[in-house]
């Protein structure tokens, strides 16, 4: 088991009118947290080699091979971390 | 001409990777890398002087000294200002204009009176003079921008009036990098008794700037993003004008005297002379050496040359995004009346996805509202992505950068 705080390096609100949360994982750990990601989550599509378009409750989220997401529509970063909790436990 | 080629070579940053790939740094309007000769000049300083300044007299003390008034007259040359004690060391552009809205304006500023600024502005030259309308009573204008994301000079005539006391505006918007005629508006802010301060953050790196050509009372600007290290930015200000300003911060540094008088039990202060009577406590020493390596490193290359090559990258970067189809360019499309800041959407993705996938090839760009909210609802916007360039940036990078464009557009 897991915790957001293993795998996840920030959690940082977007600046802009779109209210989207931006998460950048731990280098070490993030291809571990994509792996448990992509297990909880329905993909949507591939959008390139390195996006991949994720719903996961309702929530649509993008996730880089790089090792960050995007949440999208959320109100707060704490929102993301509920959510995060979920994805990554 | 410069030669970016050879100047990549003194910045060690530029020659690591990111997500695999060679670092593209076009994130240079937020800040600048740093070449090794300013690294090298903080690192000297504190393994070879390092010591407070003033008021000792060891040999260490008075070397930092000398250093850090060094700096202050390096720069002083730089924008042309008459003598150190119109330089006065801040952090960084911010803490340049929160010290005129607190030092001066608090004292000179009241109902009825007005102040300037235009809705191109970052934000750091909108909150200060907001919060203190509300203590003070006096009225904030905002001078309109065209659709173009240029000043309208119209709107600024109507809104400088005889109740004007200041007028604020930027040199060059963060934003879309429009370059504001600074010599007409300080005409016309003088012509109506009113002053004038520049936020030069985003010009004084970037092109040649002669205070006194402009006839500004104050201009503001940061080191971090002219090569030089953070927490160390300038306040130029004329000399008559600094004299008559009260301080800003208290403290050790900005007194001549504190003397108590035991009649009345109080401290009688008098203060230092220029520019330290506006540098309370110890300053950032080290950051102040930095930026007077940082004004030399740009001194060499000489500024006329460092507007021309970013003039060169705009208009090159302007002239291939044509090429892709579903990007738009926020700001005026002539390059010659910007500097080298390109801000752009791209259908269908919003500007975090971009710098992101971007990000993902090595290329490092912004997005947001770059703390400048109200010019993004001037151009009915949520947020944009912003590329902007400096020295080191080549047109093979330009190139790189408009290949992943092409390759986001097919997502």
């Amino acid at each position: 088991m897991g915790s957001v705080g293993d795998y996840v390096a920030r959690i940082e609100e977007a600046c802009g009118e779109e209210k989207s949360v931006i998460v950048t994982f731990k280098y070490d750990k993030k291809d571990e947290a994509i792996k448990k990601i992509l297990a909880k989550t329905e993909k949507q599509q591939s959008l390139s080699s390195i996006i991949l378009e994720l719903t996961f409750k309702g929530v649509s989220l993008r996730l880089y091979v790089t090792g960050k997401a995007i949440f999208r529509n959320l109100k707060s970063k704490e929102e993301a971390q509920v959510l995060l909790s979920e994805l990554l436990a | 001409m410069l030669d970016p080629y050879k100047i990549r070579e003194d910045f060690p940053i530029l020659k690591r990777k990111v997500n695999g790939h060679p670092l593209i740094y076009f994130d240079n309007a937020a800040t600048s890398q740093k070449p090794g000769q300013v690294i090298n000049a903080i690192t000297s300083f504190y393994e070879n002087h390092n010591a407070n300044v003033h008021r000792a007299i060891h040999t260490l003390s008075q070397e930092a000294s000398e250093l850090y008034e060094n700096a202050h007259s390096e720069v002083a040359k730089f924008i042309n200002a008459s003598s150190l004690e119109e330089i006065v060391f801040v952090r960084g552009t911010t803490e340049a204009i929160n010290l005129v809205a607190y030092s001066w304006g608090c004292h000179n500023l009241q109902k009825g009176d007005e102040v300037v600024v235009s809705l191109m502005e970052h934000h750091s030259n909108i909150v200060p003079w907001e919060i203190l309308s509300k203590q003070h009573g006096f009225i904030v204008k905002y001078v309109d921008v065209n659709g173009n994301g240029t000043l309208s000079y119209s709107s600024l005539e109507e809104n400088i009036t005889d109740k004007a006391k200041f007028v604020c505006l930027s040199h060059v918007s963060n934003v879309t990098g429009v370059i504001n005629n600074i010599k007409q508006v300080a005409k016309a802010a003088h012509d109506h008794g009113a002053m004038i301060l520049v936020d030069a953050a985003q010009s004084v790196p970037h092109m040649p700037v002669d205070v006194k050509e402009l006839d500004v009372d104050f201009l503001a600007f940061s080191g971090h993003k002219m090569l030089g290290p953070t927490g160390i930015g300038v306040l130029y200000a004329k000399r008559e004008i600094l004299e008559k300003m009260k301080p800003f911060h208290g403290g050790g540094e900005m007194i001549r005297e504190v003397s108590f008088d035991p009649s009345v039990r109080r401290c009688n202060i008098s203060w230092n002379t220029l520019p330290w009577k506006f540098e309370a406590g110890t300053p950032h020493i080290s950051g102040g050496i930095g930026l007077m390596e940082a004004v030399r490193y740009l001194q060499r290359l000489g500024m006329e040359n460092v507007k021309e090559h970013e003039e060169m990258l705009t208009k090159y970067a302007m002239q291939r995004v044509r090429e892709c189809r579903k990007v738009t360019v926020y700001g005026p499309e002539d390059p010659s009346v910007k500097c080298g800041i390109i801000p752009f959407g791209i259908e269908g993705m919003s500007s975090h996805d971009i710098a992101l996938f971007l990000d993902s090839y090595g290329v490092m760009i912004r997005s947001g509202f770059h703390c400048a909210q109200p010019l993004h609802q001037q151009f009915k916007i949520k947020s944009s992505a912003r590329a902007s360039f400096y020295i080191y940036n080549t047109r093979e990078e330009v190139d790189r950068f408009i290949e992943i464009l092409k390759e986001i557009e097919l997502v």
